[in-house]
């Protein structure tokens, strides 16, 4: 490949790793604020976001004959996504690892397993009943249009990536800037708010803050609804993104996002963002390693295709708990949330 | 105290002898009926009745209900011996002469329940979560499925078309890298059993463990290339004499993949070794998904050999079995004897020094190594043990099934593999195998059976089959063992007892365990927080 293409393809392919890796990042944001207050890795996470995105899909349904503004459709779907996963999550947290609070670490962990494989079936058998597997997204007409063609009028930043001749469509940049005003919700109820103080005290020490006249349990029961509303998010981007799930797709994501938690340190919050992106980057890089191979002459290389680019996150996942399992920002007095 | 009341209605249970007898008698009755084509033929709206897949499951669970009553109940000696050797030996191979689908089921049964029994020893004994088991499964399956099976002409054809340098220098090299590294690996594993490790230590046992997996691919390649002539005539796989030697290579192919899997992974501790087990469990699937020339990919590989054993055969054939089921026969007995020899090595384990060092490791991992358990060691044994028990059964389930894919080792299998272990109760024998049947049951009968039957109501569409709801069972069984009886269904009366001894004392232990990486304390956990019906059970912190 020559130089003059190669760094245009490798512009999209880092711009695109972005993309996926925010959705990574607001999934991972689910776990490692459980994992948090808890210490625990809530496996019912991926099927938390997999309901965001089988919300945002009925939405999208319902709405679609509907003649409204695009964006106002996408706010409401991701509004529904938001209560109904949250409020998911916090059902879940009441009924499955409440009532094991003490327990042996083991104990809630398969809980959240068992909990985990109950939503898919559940997800697929509420779906199924209308006939339906594979859900496909009816986005609002423009969403896949490219967001700055070579006809339309390009300004600022739209024009310097289409310079460098990265090509986005509407919907990539739609989920960027939804992450980035999750991210700055986020931090502002965490860092700001007199329940962001509070859940970060549950964090730190659940006991001395309980005598400090915090009530642990409706932390625990806000940090989930936290985790499980930007679960929602992350699920109708994912959707929105890749145009179609069902009630299995959460696996991948959701080890993916794990991954990413780990790789950020788990229980930080800039961590996991910081995860995510990287692993987004690192997918799709893995996802052209035939041409790098073609570049650097390896042959072998090719029989590198798209289905080692979810091994990506396992291998990751694997290397990164051996050698480093405190992640990248993870240190041992972590602000924890 | 609690423990005087546990004993006391096992000792004064009534004597039930003749009630078990006629339950014997009546269930396999009704098993040797149900499973008779012709007899059902005649007898009309019954007959069609007792071929329903649900009331078939029923009959089979009932039949081998008697097994478990057997064991259970209290019965003269003789009965209970007639019941579970008449069972076994004479009743579910007459049933399954009239119904090979009744053998292979059983079949399928006995090979969970070894699997569930090997994952109880690293679950429910060694208290490591391991949610990547069937990867063993896997190695066991595939060993022989590659050698057995038409696929191995290919590999070797391939091989001998790109020898890529290799001679039978290579092999010699290959050999002694292996040897001296293994040797290297066991001589510094003794060193720092008696001193510290050293950076120098730990450094050269890594490198002594790369110098083993490299030896092996070398010593296998030149193998290949050295056989590679002999591709024309090995184009149904190998003999299915070597089918024995290959039994006992499964075992230590799996084993060795467990040593080398848990050498890394086995210094985390709780969540993150589920974590990381599950990623290897899932590596090994995908690459068994896409090494084409190796596992065929995703179309799998097929036809895979069983052992051909001529006395046996013959033996089948005057019992009147039709040829095609001696395969099946023979695996049978095979399965059979060796959950016999699993089972004796469970319960000698168990009672041995390493059990009772598992023991401790599951109870507390610092109260143990500070007692003198190695827990490296200790932890390894218990990987490779499960691993090999899987293994042997992968490969009994590769020359049951003639075909294999990477279907067939997907995560949802090793989660019901855990869902048989907590379902029965971690670390108990008779647990785990009943969990076993009742879930094998229900993912192979009943399930589809419900599916069938639901298939033509118009108003569940094809989508919403209640057939394909293994997910949720495995999920029910999950969570509602541990909120319920976290014991399981047949506890280990061991464990039953220590666990109602010290209610008060056992929110202790999560501190053990918590705070797997040090980043977090265990404090979370800390007293005041038990609910008097805890348990740890659930292995890992006590």
């Amino acid at each position: 490949m020559e130089l003059s293409t190669l760094l245009p393809f490798l512009a999209n392919v880092i711009v695109g790793g972005l993309v996926l890796g925010f959705v990574y990042a607001i999934i991972a944001l689910g776990y490692t604020m459980v994992y948090g207050v808890l210490q625990l890795i809530n496996f019912a996470h991926s099927e938390v976001f997999v309901t965001g995105a089988v919300v945002g899909f009925e939405v999208f349904r319902v709405l679609a004959p509907v003649s409204m503004n695009g964006y106002l459709k996408l706010l409401i779907a991701l509004l529904a996504a938001m209560t109904i996963s949250g409020l998911l999550n916090v059902i879940i947290e009441r009924l499955a690892y409440r009532p094991l609070r003490g327990a042996p670490k083991l104990v809630p962990l398969i809980t959240a397993i068992g909990v985990s494989l109950i939503l898919q079936d559940v997800l697929r058998v509420i779906e199924g009943f209308q006939g339906r597997f594979d859900l496909t997204y009816t986005l609002p007409t423009g969403f896949a249009a490219p967001f700055c063609g070579p006809e339309s009028s390009c300004v600022g930043f739209g024009k310097f990536l289409t310079g460098i001749g990265v090509s986005l469509q509407l919907k990539d940049v739609i989920l960027i800037v939804v992450s980035l005003l999750s991210l700055a919700v986020l931090n502002y109820i965490v860092n700001r708010t007199r329940m962001g103080k509070a859940i970060r005290a549950v964090a730190q020490d659940r006991v001395t803050a309980g005598l400090m006249g915090i009530d642990g349990n409706r932390m625990i029961s806000a940090t989930f609804l936290i985790g499980g509303a930007l679960g929602g998010i992350s699920g109708v981007l994912f959707g929105m993104k890749f145009g179609t799930v069902n009630a299995y797709s959460g696996f991948i994501p959701g080890v993916t996002a794990f991954t990413a938690a780990v790789l950020g340190g788990i229980g930080s919050i800039p961590g996991a963002v910081l995860g995510g992106l990287l692993l987004g980057v690192l997918e799709k890089l893995i996802g052209v390693s035939n041409v790098f191979g073609e570049l650097l002459g390896i042959k072998n290389l090719a029989v590198i295709d798209d289905s080692y680019s979810k091994l990506g996150a396992f291998i990751a996942l694997v290397l990164i708990l051996i050698f480093k399992p405190t992640g990248l920002l993870g240190k041992s007095n972590v602000e924890k949330v | 105290m609690t423990a005087a009341l546990q004993q006391k209605p096992r000792a004064s249970a009534p004597d039930r002898t003749i009630l078990l007898v006629l339950f014997f008698i009546v269930t396999s009755a009704f098993l040797l009926v149900s499973h008779n084509g012709d007899l059902l033929g005649q007898m009309g709206p019954v007959g069609t009745a007792l071929k329903n897949p649900i009331v078939e499951a029923l009959m089979v669970s009932l039949f081998l209900a008697n097994i478990l009553f057997a064991y259970l109940w209290k019965a003269a000696p003789w009965a209970r011996a007639l019941v579970s050797v008449g069972s076994l030996l004479f009743v579910l191979p007459a049933a399954g002469r009239e119904d090979t689908s009744l053998l292979d089921l059983s079949i399928q049964i006995m090979i969970f329940a070894a699997l569930a029994l090997g994952l109880n020893i690293v679950v429910g004994l060694a208290g490591l979560l391991d949610l990547g088991y069937v990867a063993f499964f896997a190695v066991g399956a595939y060993t022989w499925g590659i050698v057995g099976s038409p696929r191995f002409a290919e590999i070797l054809k391939y091989f001998g078309e790109n020898p890529g340098g290799t001679n039978s220098g290579t092999l010699a090299i290959g050999l002694v890298l292996t040897a001296v590294t293994a040797a290297s690996m066991l001589y510094i594993s003794r060193l720092t059993a008696r001193t510290a490790p050293t950076a120098a230590t730990t450094w050269s046992f890594r490198l002594a463990s790369v110098g083993v997996v490299a030896g092996v691919i070398l010593t296998v390649r030149a193998l290949l290339v050295l056989l590679a002539p002999q591709a024309d005539g090995l184009a149904n796989g190998l003999n299915a004499g070597f089918f024995w030697l290959f039994l006992a290579l499964s075992i230590f192919a799996a084993a060795a993949v467990g040593v080398l899997i848990g050498l890394p992974v086995l210094k985390l501790k709780g969540d993150y070794l589920a974590i990381i087990t599950l990623g290897l469990g899932e590596v090994i699937r995908v690459l068994a998904n896409n090494l084409d020339l190796y596992s065929a990919g995703s179309q799998g590989i097929t036809p895979i050999k069983s052992a051909s054993v001529p006395w046996f055969d013959a033996a089948a054939g005057a019992l009147g079995f039709a040829p095609d089921q001696y395969y099946l026969l023979f695996l049978y007995a095979l399965v059979l004897v060796m959950i016999g020899l699993i089972l004796t090595v469970n319960v000698r384990l168990d009672r041995s020094r390493i059990g009772r060092a598992w023991i401790a490791i599951r109870d507390d991992e610092v109260a143990a190594q500070a007692m003198g358990v190695p827990l490296m060691q200790t932890k390894l044994i218990a990987f490779a043990t499960g691993a090999s028990f899987a293994g042997v059964m992968g490969m009994i389930f590769a020359a049951k099934q003639q075909f294999i894919s990477p279907e067939s080792f997907v995560l949802n299998q090793s989660i019901a593999i855990l869902s048989m272990v907590i379902l029965g109760g971690m670390g108990s024998f008779p647990g785990v195998i009943l969990g076993a049947a009742v879930v094998t049951l229900l993912n192979l009968r009943i399930l589809p059976g419900l599916g069938e039957a639901t298939a033509n109501i118009s108003w569940i569409p094809q989508q919403a089959n209640p057939g394909q709801l293994q997910r949720l069972i495995f999920g029910a069984i999950l969570v509602a063992m541990m909120l319920l009886r976290p014991e399981g269904l047949l506890p280990n009366r061991r464990r039953q007892l220590e666990l109602h001894h010290d209610d008060n004392q056992e929110d202790e232990s999560a501190q053990g365990n918590a705070g797997a990486l040090g980043t977090a304390s265990g404090d979370v956990y800390s007293a005041g927080y038990a609910p008097a019906k805890e348990d740890d059970k659930a292995g890992g912190s006590r």
